[in-house]
């Protein structure tokens, strides 16, 4: 079953200088994932950026990962 | 006819496609249920399609959108997003904006 850190460390490597904070239940998760790369990016561009860093994990084992995505000064 | 063309096809076909987990009226995932009532809310008028009754469907849109959870909703053809977006959207009274739009 997936951990808070296992989807941190994936994002954070996914996303090289990001700051992110994990938190959920083994199922559903909740993350807070402020990075420089969103400056100027939509929200939905955002998640797709954070959805490539967990590879074929969303959907399966991580059944949802609902996101906040702030650039920096958010 | 591929499922990428399956796709295209069910986009053309209506301003507002939700592909969900289940039906609206039998929702199977409670985002997928959260996705209904927003819309039903806007007073959108949209097609559903259930992607429980579909795996090659649920990869295909998987591919498609470079999206890889569900609900999906789609305003004239775009991914507008899942549900964590919709409830973003409606809060800001977008969703409505872009329903209205869609519908007009």
């Amino acid at each position: 079953m997936m951990r808070p850190e296992d989807i941190q460390t994936m994002i954070e490597q996914g996303l090289p200088g990001a700051e992110v904070r994990v938190a959920g239940d083994g199922h559903h998760f909740e993350a807070v994932v402020t990075a420089a790369d969103f400056a100027g990016k939509g929200t939905l561009q955002r998640h797709q950026m954070v959805y490539r860093t967990l590879g074929g994990k969303m959907g399966n084992e991580i059944h949802a990962l609902s996101l906040k995505t702030l650039a920096p000064g958010e | 006819m591929s499922i990428q063309e399956q796709i295209r096809d069910q986009l053309n076909g209506s301003s507002i496609v939700l592909y969900i987990k289940g039906t609206p009226q039998m929702p199977q995932c409670g985002f997928s249920a959260k996705a209904v009532q927003l819309l039903s809310a806007c007073g959108a008028h949209f097609a559903s399609y259930n992607i429980l009754e579909n795996p090659d469907l649920r990869q295909g849109l998987k591919e498609f959108s470079n999206w890889p959870t569900f609900p999906q909703l789609y305003i004239r053809g775009e991914l507008v997003g899942g549900c964590d977006i919709m409830v973003e959207l409606n809060q800001k009274g977008e969703l409505k904006k872009l329903v209205d739009q869609a519908q007009s």
